[in-house]
């Protein structure tokens, strides 16, 4: 039951590498960051998620969290979700304020 | 920012911090540091809060209510420290046993919270029940609604589509990615929009057993299932099995998604509720949640503690006693204000009108209040104003100018006028016109009209059987509804011989055709536009099968009568003069023509004789300077007739846009390309058929 997430703000974009375990336990770490990148205004905010196992209902809660805390118009990308983790965010309809991407695209 | 005192407990009991709750509002609610847990019961004396970790069947703590935390029936208490996603919880009520007195209190059973968003241990459909399944959940009630909002269309401007949620794509020929679910419903939302619906009413979504039934299928010898879900357990809870996501816990957020998807798409939820029983049955049936917790309270019972039963399924919920008003008044509030749905069918609402004993309310409380609430004021609500125990309600239904109905009437009419019955006519005419002899105070919305419903022949069987064939459900044929009004055209049952065939295409397209120009509200049920039969069963609720499961493939076998279907619920949508507000009485003139006329061999001259078969209808409008002009005629006689059209002033001509004895495509007409008829005095309408036509302006020459 662990998770980590660690940001990196780079060129207008804020990148984040969540690992683990995203539950009510650890949204509010993720929350945190997401205020912090808000106040950084970048423009695009990018979620590594290739290592995240697991997302709650709290977890999927971020997105929206994400989705409103950040100013209008800043792209929200998650990148390398895994397909049970992507099939729930589309299930119940969180996909709708962000972009879902299969891996890092070159550059 | 002074922090409140009350986020701190205050106490310790079995290891956990807790405080005096708040009562309300009722069930559990995260608040800050923890979870206000509230319950109420009129007769127990006493009441544990049991904890279980998600998923596991045995407590891991059990927390006694002190008798410092309950005011009046209302045991309430803040627990601190849980994490609402990983636990569970249910209620041990202690009071007094005694069923001649009304109480089967037994604090040796773990209760689930009638308050329960949501409900776990039921993810799988048709899980085998183990010892402690119907564990209650804390929701996370956030969502993104984005602008989402109720549709609020005009009542007279639906077509209602009748569908169960697992039934609509569980079969491999819908070819979702999420079968039988919320997300899979979402996948089809662009048929929906094909079709031209624009509003679904879900067959029960909240939690229900479909397990409660003993009965196997004779013929396979596999268990049936109570799979329509009319036997609800948690009225709160959107069914788990129900959503791709439930084994996450999250059949909330996939419910609430589905009502966005569809609101997007101009399309109305309503919800089909049944708050006439519960699912524990009689005195033999299941403890779950309200026999428990306070049956004196939640269940009518007669003097000797037996349970009346009005539903026809062992119990009756006692839905106007003070207690449960409010519970289901707070249900339906919290799916309009959590689900944004559109509107509740209130299955066999006539109970809804009973007295604690049984006895019929002039002025039922219960129904005055849904009426008249501040949040469900947008809402429609539809009564099916009859119950199990006799009482037909139907045009006389307490309405508070509010309710609408399920027309019985208008089904039994239709159906007896196009197989050819005589006497007919007259009737057929008054359930055409919004059938004003019920319904002339409340308007003409307040008739739901149709010629089937779940419950019942599909369309084809109705056409296809005489008698109901439901040996597959285990009783002997005994089930299901006798009295049916069907004619299966010559042959009882599946046959090549074209003429039947032929004669049963063009019933079915009758029958759709009159709904779908009648005033009201037209609901088809889903499958009738493509053909569905269930094998001339006429009570398939048992059958998780593809006896009930929705065959796609019949799209591509019927695709006739899909364009037929899509044909004239586009042409309702685009003629005002089908789509009343108020009755209108057959010789109030207005402008062209009065807004409804009645006709016959000759123009302007109906035969209202009982030997009469035939009805000919001029609806009028004006839509906005634009002569909106439709004339139905509908001959149920076995040889054709010619009809003298009323004459239409220079400027205007009769095009035909439907005429059910043509072959396809000649059936229909794409709205608003409707071909020029030649001869303009008359018309011919075929053996059992019915034409449509309309009006368009001659082109000028220029």
């Amino acid at each position: 039951m662990s998770f980590n997430a660690k940001m990196h703000v780079a060129d207008g974009a804020a990148t984040l590498r969540l690992v683990g375990e995203l539950d009510r336990r650890s949204a509010p770490r993720l929350n945190e960051l997401i205020i912090e990148a808000a106040s950084r205004q970048v423009k695009r905010l990018v979620l590594l998620m290739d290592e995240l196992k697991y997302m709650s209902s709290a977890g999927l809660r971020c997105l929206v969290f994400a989705h409103q805390k950040m100013p209008r118009g800043v792209q929200i990308v998650l990148i390398g979700t895994r397909p049970e983790v992507a099939e729930t965010i589309k299930l119940t309809g969180f996909d709708r304020s962000i972009t879902m991407e299969d891996s890092v695209e070159a550059p | 920012m002074l922090e409140r005192v009350d986020a701190y407990p205050n106490q310790w009991i079995s290891g956990f911090g807790v405080r005096a709750g708040r009562p309300l509002p009722f069930g559990a609610t995260i608040v800050p540091g923890g979870i206000n847990f509230s319950v109420y019961s009129n007769n127990a004396t006493a009441m544990t809060l049991v904890l279980f970790r998600r998923g596991e069947s045995r407590p891991m703590a059990e927390i006694p209510f002190p008798p410092a935390f309950r005011i009046g029936g209302v045991f309430a208490m803040t627990v601190f420290g849980l994490d609402a996603e990983t636990i569970e919880y249910g209620y041990r009520a202690h009071g007094p046993y005694d069923p001649a007195d009304g109480h089967y209190f037994d604090p040796g059973r773990i209760l689930a919270d009638p308050y329960a968003k949501l409900i776990g241990g039921r993810e799988r459909w048709g899980a085998p029940r183990d010892s402690m399944v119907y564990r209650s959940g804390v929701a996370c009630d956030d969502f993104d609604w984005e602008s989402d909002r109720q549709l609020n269309l005009p009542a007279e401007d639906l077509v209602i589509y009748e569908l169960h949620v697992r039934g609509f794509t569980k079969d491999p020929s819908a070819g979702v990615a999420a079968p039988g679910t919320f997300a899979g419903l979402v996948e089809k939302i662009p048929y929906l929009r094909e079709l031209g619906v624009n509003c679904v009413e879900l067959m029960p979504v909240f939690e229900f057993d479909e397990c409660e039934g003993a009965r196997s299928d004779p013929a396979t010898g596999r268990p049936l299932h109570n799979y329509w879900g009319y036997n609800p357990i948690g009225f709160f809870a959107p069914k788990a099995s129900y959503a791709t996501t439930g084994r996450h816990g999250m059949q909330i957020d996939e419910f609430k998604s589905l009502v966005k998807h569809l609101h997007l798409a101009g399309i109305e939820v309503v919800l089909d509720v049944v708050f006439n029983h519960t699912g524990e049955g009689n005195e033999r049936g299941p403890t779950i949640s309200f026999r428990g917790l306070d049956n004196q309270t939640y269940y009518m019972l007669t003097p000797e503690g037996y349970y009346y039963n009005f539903s026809g399924t062992g119990n009756t919920l006692n839905c106007n006693h003070p207690v449960v008003r409010g519970f289901i008044l707070d249900c339906l509030r919290y799916w309009v204000t959590e689900f944004h749905v559109d509107g509740f069918r209130f299955d066999l609402a006539a109970i809804l009108g009973r007295a604690p004993d049984g006895s019929l309310l002039s002025n039922p409380p219960l129904l005055e209040s849904l009426a008249h609430d501040p949040v469900l004021r947008d809402c429609k609500l539809i009564a099916e104003a009859w119950d199990a125990a006799g009482l037909y309600q139907v045009g006389a239904f307490p309405d508070y100018c509010r309710w609408s109905e399920w027309n019985g009437r208008y089904r039994d009419a239709i159906r007896r006028f196009i197989k050819g019955d005589l006497g007919m006519v007259g009737e057929m005419a008054t359930r055409m016109a919004g059938s004003a002899d019920m319904y002339l105070r409340r308007g003409p919305a307040a008739s739901v009209n149709f010629v089937t419903a779940h419950d019942g022949f599909t369309l084809r069987d109705l056409v296809s059987y005489n008698d109901k064939h439901n040996e597959n459900n285990g009783e002997g044929n005994n089930d299901g509804d006798n009295g049916n009004n069907s004619w299966n055209c010559g042959h009882e049952g599946p046959t090549d011989d074209p003429e039947v065939t032929a004669l049963r295409d063009r019933q079915v397209r009758n029958a759709l055709l009159l709904l779908l120009t009648s005033h009201g509200i037209p609901m088809l049920v889903a499958g009738d536009e493509m053909g569905r039969t269930q094998q001339g069963n006429n009570n398939a609720y048992c059958h998780d099968s593809p006896i009930s499961w929705i065959d796609w493939t019949l799209l591509d076998k019927n695709a006739d009568l899909f364009r037929f279907v899509r044909c004239a619920i586009a042409f309702r949508r685009s003629h005002c003069a089908l789509r009343r507000r108020r009755h209108v009485a057959d010789s109030s003139p207005e402008g062209l023509f009065p807004a409804l006329s009645w006709h016959g061999v000759h123009a302007w001259m109906p035969d209202w004789a009982s030997h009469s078969r035939l009805l000919a209808a001029m609806f009028y409008g004006d839509d906005g300077g634009r002569h909106d002009c439709v004339y139905v005629a509908a001959n149920t006689y076995w040889e054709g007739q010619t009809l003298e059209l009323p004459t239409l002033p220079d400027g205007l001509a009769w095009h035909l846009f439907a005429d059910t004895a043509a072959p396809p495509p000649q059936d229909v007409h794409q709205p608003g390309r409707e071909p020029l008829l030649t001869d303009q005095a008359r018309v011919h309408v075929g053996p059992r058929s019915v034409i449509v036509l309309v009006t368009h302006p001659v082109p000028t020459k220029s």
